[in-house]
């Protein structure tokens, strides 16, 4: 292991972290608020990529279609709020689990009938197809760089919106106690739906952001949920701040451990079992990582509510 | 206890005896009734969880994964003898769910779906790189577990009364377990914590042998689907799984486990029906669910009740 590898290593597990980051900042502000636990909010970044993918076809331009992609993401949120989700906010976690769990069963196989079984393609922006060069002998896809700096971008923006204004004041206070911030005579049930919407939003963007280095394909969302949902419990349920430091520790683990783990198995074990055991400790490794985090802080890093 | 808890599953249970006699005779048919009894003991050892300790697990399908790997190895090292493979399916389950169930139990809530989603997760990818049983391909057995060297299993009717016997066993030990004192602290630990604690009682220790009960019983029921599909996945441990166990338990009502027995009998028949009808058939099994979750409160148990 080389130290020009493993910094491109550390470069795609910030990357892959920036990525989970902008999914999981919605779910965690969505349960946050409303106590809702929404297990489609995965297929909200699947649909982003479909968006982003389609509309970058229409409009012959890639920038053309994560611009209209936005949008569109944001109305399919809002939809679904409308149609389904808000019907069970009163309702215990199980309800939501289940109610969510069908949201997921009817958009994976839509996007099947839709689209087909088969991944879509999204061609690479012209301007960011090549590469840059980080130092000697390293040449780093200026896509990648650019995912790592629109995602840092989009953090910030969300950092001062939550931290600096009236809007986010209000989301804050909800997610640390919602009857209260109620009976201040806040309509909470509009500041959901706008939270919601915007999640909603974040996990489009991720999803068109990521459409062309990965494959788009139904389901894509569901293991990208499991990991949002670890990131925003190791975070703390409600706390953007915890959710992006998760994050990063979530794809830094994720990404290096991969790479790494079968190496250093290697040390201990034959080739063969050392590439077998190693990718099985590889995938176990961010699970580890968040039972230990949470045997010794139970409400995650930075818990909101005391 | 009225009628309904005891006469219900029985119907239900002489109807499953009968059905092989009664025009459900051929292959497919058996098949897929072998998969809803599966299903069924599956959906009820959750129901102890579920209805009785107010445990919401999202992670139950690992149970039944673990049970059908524990076939696997055997299988793969040619230990085929039903009194290998059973003690040693449903010992895996009990202490998998015992290492798992002891850091899960002591959350709760929101925390405690996570963390066992996150432990089903760990052995979905575990499955999915042994190597040696196939990683995510699967495995195909040799054969179907044997009886005293004896390929009894093999017919399908002797497999169909095996499940079958294995379902009510399954129920009446959920049934008896929750009438009793355990099911009755492990209840009211759900309803109020704190009481229970005045009154002196840990919950932990209860929960956590709920936990490792219901595990047990989910890894036979992975022991038999290992030898109903003679071939095991790591779809089987996947998390839609979990969800899908999950929505059976509901579907039926959380008021006792014949509402488990009824809501897996009913996902299986209609998941099977609607598979006919179209290839997407999720396009309508998934409102139907969401349908189900918002009207449907007492489950299908409840439904029957009221009539």
């Amino acid at each position: 292991m080389t130290a020009t590898l493993l910094l491109v290593q550390v470069l795609n597990g910030l990357q892959f972290g920036i990525l989970l980051f902008l999914v999981a900042a919605g779910l965690t502000l969505v349960f946050g608020v409303m106590d809702f636990i929404n297990l489609a909010h995965g297929v909200q970044y699947m649909i982003g990529a479909y968006l982003g993918a389609t509309l970058a076809a229409l409009t012959g331009s890639f920038w053309f279609g994560l611009l209209l992609a936005l949008p569109a993401a944001l109305v399919f949120g809002l939809l679904l709020e409308v149609l389904v989700f808000r019907h069970f906010y009163e309702r215990d976690h199980l309800s939501q689990v289940l109610a969510t769990f069908g949201v997921i069963l009817v958009l994976n196989q839509g996007v099947k009938a839709v689209f087909g079984a088969a991944p879509m393609q999204m061609p690479l922006p012209e301007a960011l197809s090549g590469g840059v060069r980080i130092m000697e002998g390293l040449l780093y896809p200026s896509y990648r760089l650019a995912i790592l700096a629109a995602g840092l971008v989009t953090a910030g923006l969300l950092w001062f919106l939550v931290e600096r204004t009236k809007l986010g004041m209000l989301v804050r206070a909800g997610a640390s106690n919602a009857p209260m911030l109620s009976a201040l005579g806040v309509d909470v049930r509009r500041l959901f739906m706008m939270v919601f919407g915007f999640g909603a939003m974040l996990a489009g963007f991720a999803g068109a952001m990521a459409a062309p280095i990965l494959s788009v394909e139904p389901g894509m969302g569901d293991n990208l949920l499991i990991l949002a949902f670890v990131v925003i419990v190791i975070g703390g349920i409600g706390s953007i701040r915890g959710a992006f430091l998760a994050a990063l520790i979530v794809g830094l683990v994720e990404t290096i451990g991969r790479s790494m783990m079968p190496d250093l198995m290697r040390l201990f074990l034959d080739p063969s079992a050392a590439r077998q055991t190693g990718a099985a400790l590889a995938s176990m490794l961010i699970y580890i990582v968040m039972a230990a985090i949470l045997a010794f802080r139970p409400a995650g890093l930075f818990p909101v509510r005391t | 206890m009225t009628w309904r808890d005891a006469a219900l599953p029985a119907g239900v249970f002489a109807a499953l005896a009968l059905a092989p006699f009664l025009g459900f005779g051929q292959s497919h048919s058996l098949t897929l009734l072998a998969r809803a009894m599966i299903f069924a003991m599956a959906a009820i050892s959750l129901m102890l969880l579920v209805g009785g300790a107010g445990l919401v697990s999202l992670g139950h399908a690992a149970m039944m994964g673990v049970g059908a790997y524990a076939v696997v190895v055997l299988d793969h090292a040619r230990i085929t003898e039903a009194w290998a493979v059973l003690p040693a399916g449903v010992g895996a389950t009990a202490l998998f769910a015992l290492a798992t169930g002891a850091i899960a139990i002591r959350t709760s809530g929101v925390h405690f779906i996570m963390i066992t989603l996150a432990f089903g997760q760990m052995a979905f990818f575990t499955a999915s790189s042994l190597a040696l049983f196939g990683g995510d391909d699967g495995y195909t057995l040799y054969g179907r577990t044997e009886i005293f060297g004896a390929r009894l299993l093999e017919d399908r009717l002797a497999f169909h009364f095996a499940c079958l016997f294995c379902l009510v066993a399954a129920w009446a030990l959920v049934r008896a377990l929750l009438a009793s004192r355990f099911g009755r602290v492990l209840r009211a630990a759900r309803e109020n914590e704190t009481r229970v604690r005045a009154l002196g009682l840990e919950p932990y220790p209860y929960r956590l042998a709920a936990y490792v009960i219901a595990g047990a019983i989910g890894g036979l029921a992975g022991v038999l689907l290992a030898n109903a599909t003679e071939f095991v996945a790591p779809a089987y441990l996947a998390w839609q799984r979990s969800g899908d166990l999950l929505f059976m338990v509901i579907l039926g009502g959380l008021a006792g486990p014949h509402g488990a027995l009824l809501g897996a009998l009913a996902f299986v028949l209609v998941e099977e029906w609607l598979a006919t009808l179209t290839e997407h058939w999720r396009l309508i099994f998934g409102p139907l669910l969401i349908l189900c979750v918002l009207f449907l409160r007492g489950g299908i148990a409840g439904l029957l009740g009221r009539g």
